[in-house]
């Protein structure tokens, strides 16, 4: 076993260090680091900035504009990205939708979609859960009827991420309901400006408005913009999910948020010293580093597997519930360092790029409670904890 | 020994459950809690005309002379319907603190009109540095001629914007751990070198930072000995903890029932999700931990007023570290089995979370009180 990096590697993280300290621009990066809301244009700069270096898209294959990275580097260029304070690379486009296109889709597709995405020209969000269907997506109910060239769809979406600034979203809808639940969901690219389409934000328990409702009424979908089969959709969408099994886990965004714990720790009084100093809560900081130590360790192995050429194993289930527990293990504890100023909800010291007071308590506390609340989504969404379990437990364990 | 409630205890639950769930739905707090001060009017004098605002004030001064067993009962309710109205910063706090330091004149002068509901206090005690050590105070009191005056700040004082008078404690002496040296003022917020930075809080309550800049006040605002003003604010503060861990029992409480009718109704895979066994579990576990807060809740409150020194501060720290530990898993819990739904802001499920989740802040957490506990034994 060699557990160091590669001279290659080494070079590597090098390699993206410098690019990140050279184009990354600063006020984004202060931003993402104080917990200030990005706008949809600092997501989109950033990525035009990404597109420019060639990259944009680590997974990809290189000659639809990939860049040939090894599991490892691609796991160090997230890690990095995240340490840097850069932007999360909206994931809906060019981790989700353009697998499915680029081993489903038409040559019109590809030809279409995957240079739009690769320049961030469109905005994509997605088009799964419904009201009734969370855990149990495969219920879903939105219908496609089709109509000469067009399929008429009509239904609901629901928990659908910043669709209000998307140009198209990728959804399951039901063209069948006679036979298996499965069997009858087609894969739809609908434009979001069609009519018959309305956007509702909802306002989580944070106070953010991040996730809408998308109502679609008679919808007109040309039928040119079905991904694949009629009646496939199902096993299109399990394709995406064996997908970039890895990055579930955002080691990357933890150890960001380790370090700043850390520095808030160190900055605030308690006693005599700093929290930092403080034995139980130095006790607590030091359990949630080794959880994120064996999260990163498990992490690595898979991309080891991943890049011997092993099948996907059910890794991704096991780093989905690890990462959100230490995701959600370090917000409760900045929430917990904080003291008292984590009371005090001023939305507008993190969302508002203008506001010029100065807040009440720290600089650093405003977002840590609201980080916390919304931060409860990471064992639900994305198939919630229990339902990892249950794919552990059927798969790994045979049960 | 007993715990089973006295009859006035079980009229005053009664009543408190009745009228909270006639006039305290969650659409009419949402309301209430937009509106200008954040808090209403009306629902105060409703609570005066009730007799629980003076439920807890001596019975020399208008008041009831309830115990803290009685305290709780209130508290428990407000807490199943996350009253948002200035009761614990008037009540349990201010009043507390006048009732315990202040002189008769001072006590004829406030208590009668907090029972009446026509005057609010909040208690200015807290600092930006001081965490939760309530002998931390910076900021100072200096005598200047027949008065005082007081600089410094005081942070995240709970409903300071609408408070008719505020109790502040400054160091009239010693370094700024000292035990000795602390003073109680009653001040006017409209004095000059009184700023306040008032706002929301994150579970929808009202506060704001008190800022003293050579505010001038005159002798007779000094609440109690000069200098010997710790002991008071632990006693006061330590009921305080009673009377918060008893609101998050009642939000506790409310958060399974919310749970446990969400599991019944919402079908997935063919079924409710109350059929799944691990779901079952789950709300078992949340609900032993509220029943064993509970039952420590009232517990702690007996012991408010039967016992004193060590053994009522042993009391309060053990109460205020399980409620604090079972309220963050109950709440967590409780959004976990809602999913998407727990969420999103009209459901009621986030705001019973985001208060448990605050209540554990306030005056010490689990991790605080945890720690002051195995130092008292």
């Amino acid at each position: 076993m060699e557990l160091a990096l590669s001279a290659e590697d080494a070079a590597f993280r090098e390699e993206v260090r410098a690019f990140l300290k050279d184009r990354l621009p600063p006020e984004i990066a202060a931003k993402a680091g104080s917990g200030f809301r990005l706008s949809k244009d600092d997501h989109v700069r950033w990525q035009q900035i990404l597109f420019e270096k060639g990259w944009m898209a680590p997974g990809w294959p290189v000659e639809l504009g990939g860049t040939g990275w090894t599991a490892m580097q691609k796991h160090i260029f997230d890690e990095e990205c995240a340490l840097a304070g850069a932007p999360m690379v909206i994931p809906f486009g060019v981790t989700m939708v353009a697998p499915v296109i680029m081993a489903f889709g038409s040559q019109e597709q590809k030809d279409r979609y995957l240079p739009r995405i690769l320049r961030s020209d469109d905005w994509w969000c997605q088009g799964y859960s419904e009201p009734g269907s969370g855990s149990d997506l495969a219920s879903l109910r939105t219908k496609a009827v089709r109509d000469g060239d067009h399929y008429v769809v009509t239904g609901q979406k629901t928990w659908t991420t910043l669709a209000q600034h998307a140009d198209m979203m990728f959804t399951l809808v039901r063209t069948d309901d006679s036979g298996k639940q499965q069997e009858g969901i087609t894969f739809l690219l609908i434009d979001m400006k069609s009519p018959g389409i309305t956007v509702q934000p909802i306002t989580t328990i944070d106070g953010s408005a991040e996730i809408n409702n998308v109502f679609l009424d008679d919808v007109r979908v040309p039928v040119a913009n079905r991904v694949g089969e009629e009646g496939k959709g199902w096993t299109y969408a399990k394709y995406l999910l064996g997908h970039e099994r890895t990055s579930i886990a955002a080691v990357g965004r933890s150890k960001a948020q380790l370090r700043k714990l850390k520095a808030i720790a160190r900055a605030e009084a308690s006693g005599n010293g700093t929290l930092i100093d403080d034995p139980d809560f130095a006790l607590r900081l030091a359990q949630i580093e080794i959880d994120l130590l064996a999260l990163e360790s498990l992490v690595l192995r898979a991309l080891y597997a991943e890049t011997a050429g092993k099948p996907p194993g059910p890794e991704a289930s096991f780093l989905k519930i690890k990462g959100t527990e230490v995701q959600q293990g370090l917000t409760e504890l900045l929430v917990e360092a904080v003291g008292p100023y984590a009371a005090p909800f001023q939305p507008e010291a993190f969302r508002q790029d203008n506001w010029n007071e100065e807040p009440v308590g720290p600089d650093y506390a405003p977002a840590l409670a609201p980080l916390y609340f919304n931060w409860r989504k990471a064992s639900i969404y994305g198939g919630s904890n229990e339902i990892q379990k249950n794919i552990i437990a059927k798969t790994v364990l045979g049960l | 020994m007993s715990f089973a409630f006295t009859e006035d205890q079980q009229l005053l639950a009664d009543s408190a459950a009745r009228f909270l769930a006639d006039k305290y739905g969650f659409d009419a707090r949402r309301t209430v809690m937009a509106a200008e001060n954040g808090w209403s009017r009306e629902m105060w004098r409703a609570f005066a005309d009730l007799g629980w605002l003076a439920l807890p004030l001596p019975e020399a001064h208008g008041g009831l002379g309830g115990s803290t067993v009685d305290l709780a009962v209130l508290m428990e309710h407000f807490g199943r319907h996350l009253v948002v109205e200035p009761y614990l910063a008037t009540v349990v706090l201010g009043a507390e603190a006048i009732a315990r330091s202040g002189s008769e004149t001072q006590q004829a002068e406030i208590l009668p009109q907090v029972a009446e509901g026509k005057l609010t206090l909040a208690f200015a005690h807290g600092e930006p540095t001081g965490r939760f050590d309530l002998a931390r105070i910076a900021a100072t009191a200096t005598r200047r001629g027949d008065g005082w005056v007081l600089s410094g700040h005081k942070a995240v004082v709970l409903h300071a914007q609408t408070a008719d008078r505020l109790i502040v404690s400054a160091r009239t002496s010693g370094e700024i751990t000292d035990r000795d040296g602390i003073a109680l003022f009653l001040v006017d917020p409209k004095v000059a070198g009184v700023t306040l930075r008032p706002y929301p809080t994150v579970d929808g309550l009202r506060a704001a930072d008190v800022i003293l800049d050579d505010a001038i006040v005159p002798d007779s605002a000094v609440l109690g000995e000069v200098g010997a003003a710790l002991p008071v604010i632990e006693q006061v503060v330590d009921r305080a903890l009673v009377a918060l861990s008893a609101e998050a029992v009642g939000a506790m409480d409310a958060t399974i029932a919310l749970t446990g009718e969400y599991l019944k109704t919402r079908q997935q895979f063919g079924r409710p999700l109350a059929s799944f066994q691990v779901l079952q579990h789950r709300m078992v576990e949340m609900l032993s931990a509220k029943e064993f807060a509970r039952a420590l809740c009232y517990r702690a409150a007996g012991a408010m007023d039967d016992t004193t020194g060590v053994e009522r501060a042993r009391a309060a720290a053990a109460l205020k570290s399980e409620t604090g530990r079972a309220g963050k898993r109950i709440g967590q819990d409780a959004v976990q089995l809602h999913g998407g739904m727990g969420m999103t802001d009209d459901m009621a499920v986030g705001h019973y979370f985001k208060r448990m989740t605050m209540i554990d802040v306030q005056f010490g957490n689990a991790a605080y009180h945890l720690r002051r506990f195995a130092g008292l034994s």
